[in-house]
């Protein structure tokens, strides 16, 4: 009988936090790409959890939970473009305080490529990509210098 | 709209009305266009024509605008001679352009050149083609032939043929009409259909496409048959080209059953889609068409410009 098989294998919650955000209800299996999105977390610095594929009562998700950070709601608006029904909930004193739908900006920086291999802003111009959104609940954009709506947007995201 | 200092990079960023102001200056340039009539608006103002792709056309007739309107030309029409080629990139370029001249005529092989460049820029900058994006200025001058030949776009029944995929000139000719309210029809081989990008906008203004890749079944009723040119590049295998190209060659016997006053237009230049057969008649009007690209552009630098005739 190896080791492994000995353990046995609960399901671990997130233990409440005190103070912090939790961003609810991410599409399953984006959550890793939520953090690069919002640059979480820097070394060194404040507790973030994960947990993902967790059932829901709307079918499996993903949740983050950072702790000691209340995050800012147009510093998180951004990741509705790869998690369109995320919530943002702060938690003061273990009860959470506010609670927002994310929502798109009109226009965004950074964070996607364009997949457009003959677009200039993927050619070493000293630019950032930059999208128009076009529909925030689809949700739908396009580059803002070649004009293209990529086909998966989840897929370009740096 | 106030157009002086206006970048001009998609016609997508004009509105109906703008762009009748643009075709209505244009009529107005057409005598001095023609050298008929002549005018020093542009006296001492400097244009950077910058044509990092060939192109003959569209170069010569900014050209030509601008020694019309009594401006100076300064820029290269063949990349590899600039600082390009040792790697100097496209925002440099056009920050040394903008230090160097009033207006700046962009032309690259990358979609999104121009937008880029009009960041980069104080002059205003226009957009004489990118990559398979936009050309702005092609389709004012196609707008305005259609305007002037057939007195309104509104209702023409409108054919664009060819490569619809890669033909930067009918992506924003289609949405200008929409623009208008004409009927469009888009004929392609399937592997050359018009993008779905293109398509949208025209829904968006309320019109509906109807796609087909059998001309016959639209010719007979089109006031405007909209000729463009599919290269052999886009196709996998020769054979498959030849049978697709030889379905839309236009020649006489095509146009025994089309409305009397039907227009052909081509953006030019034209190999074989368009026999020569087609020239001497009343139908053909791409030579017309061609130089419409003068008054056009007049209109256009002396707008950016803010100097007005
Ligand atoms: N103190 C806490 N520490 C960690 N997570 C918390 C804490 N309080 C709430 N949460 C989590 O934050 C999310 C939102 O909490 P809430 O109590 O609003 O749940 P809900 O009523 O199901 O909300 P929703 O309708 O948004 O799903 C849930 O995933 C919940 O588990
Ligand atoms: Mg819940
Ligand atoms: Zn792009």
């Amino acid at each position: 009988m190896s080791n492994v098989e000995k353990v046995s294998i609960k399901p671990m919650k997130i233990p409440r936090i005190k103070n912090g955000t939790v961003i609810d209800h991410i599409t399953s299996g984006n959550a890793l790409k939520v953090l690069r999105i919002l640059g979480i977390p820097k070394q060194n610095t404040y507790t973030v959890s994960v947990a993902m594929n967790v059932q829901g009562k709307l079918g499996k998700k993903d949740i983050v939970k950072v702790e000691n950070r209340e995050l800012a709601r147009e510093e998180v608006d951004k990741i509705a473009l790869i998690a369109p029904k995320a919530t943002i909930n702060i938690i003061r004193d273990y009860q959470v305080t506010e609670k927002h739908k994310v929502e798109l900006p009109d226009e965004f920086r950074g964070i996607a490529c364009c997949q457009n291999p003959t677009c200039i802003s993927n050619t070493g111009e000293p630019v950032q990509s930059r999208f128009i959104v076009l529909d925030k609940e689809i949700p739908r954009i396009k580059c803002y210098y070649c004009q293209r709506e990529p086909d998966d947007i989840s897929d370009r995201i740096i | 709209m106030d157009f002086k200092g206006k970048d001009i990079i998609s016609i997508t960023d004009f509105s109906k009305s703008d762009i009748n102001v643009i075709i209505k200056y244009a009529q107005k340039m057409v005598p001095y266009a023609k050298g008929k009539e002549y005018t020093r608006i542009l006296d001492g103002k400097v244009l950077s024509s910058l044509f990092f792709e060939p192109s003959t056309r569209t170069r010569l007739s900014f050209e030509s605008a601008m020694n019309r309107l009594c401006g100076r030309v300064i820029g290269f029409a063949d990349p590899t001679a600039t600082s390009q080629k040792k790697g100097e990139t496209l925002a440099d370029t056009i920050r040394m352009a903008d230090a160097y001249s009033d207006i700046i005529v962009l032309r690259h092989h990358l979609e999104g050149a121009a937008r880029l460049a009009a960041e980069f820029a104080e002059a205003p900058v226009i957009n004489a083609g990118d990559g398979t994006g936009r050309h702005p200025t092609q389709c004012l001058l196609d707008l305005f032939t259609i305007q002037t030949e057939k007195k309104h776009i509104e209702g023409q029944k409108v054919v664009l043929l060819g490569d619809l995929k890669y033909g930067r000139t009918v992506h924003s000719l289609a949405y200008a009409l929409s623009l208008y309210g004409a009927e469009l029809a888009f004929v392609s081989p399937k592997s050359l259909q018009m993008p779905k990008e293109v398509v949208n906008e025209c829904k968006e203004q309320g019109v509906n496409p109807f796609s087909t890749s059998k001309l016959e079944k639209v010719i007979h009723d089109a006031d405007v048959l909209y000729v463009t040119r599919i290269q052999r590049e886009r196709f996998p295998d020769a054979e498959e080209y030849s049978r697709v190209v030889g379905s839309y060659q236009i020649n006489k016997a095509m146009l025994s059953n089309v409305k009397e006053d039907l227009i052909i237009m081509h953006p030019l230049p034209r190999v074989t889609e368009i026999s020569p057969e087609i020239d001497a008649t009343p139908h053909a009007l791409y030579f017309k068409q061609a130089f419409n690209g003068v008054p056009v552009r007049m209109a256009l630098l002396s707008l950016v410009t803010g100097v007005m005739l």
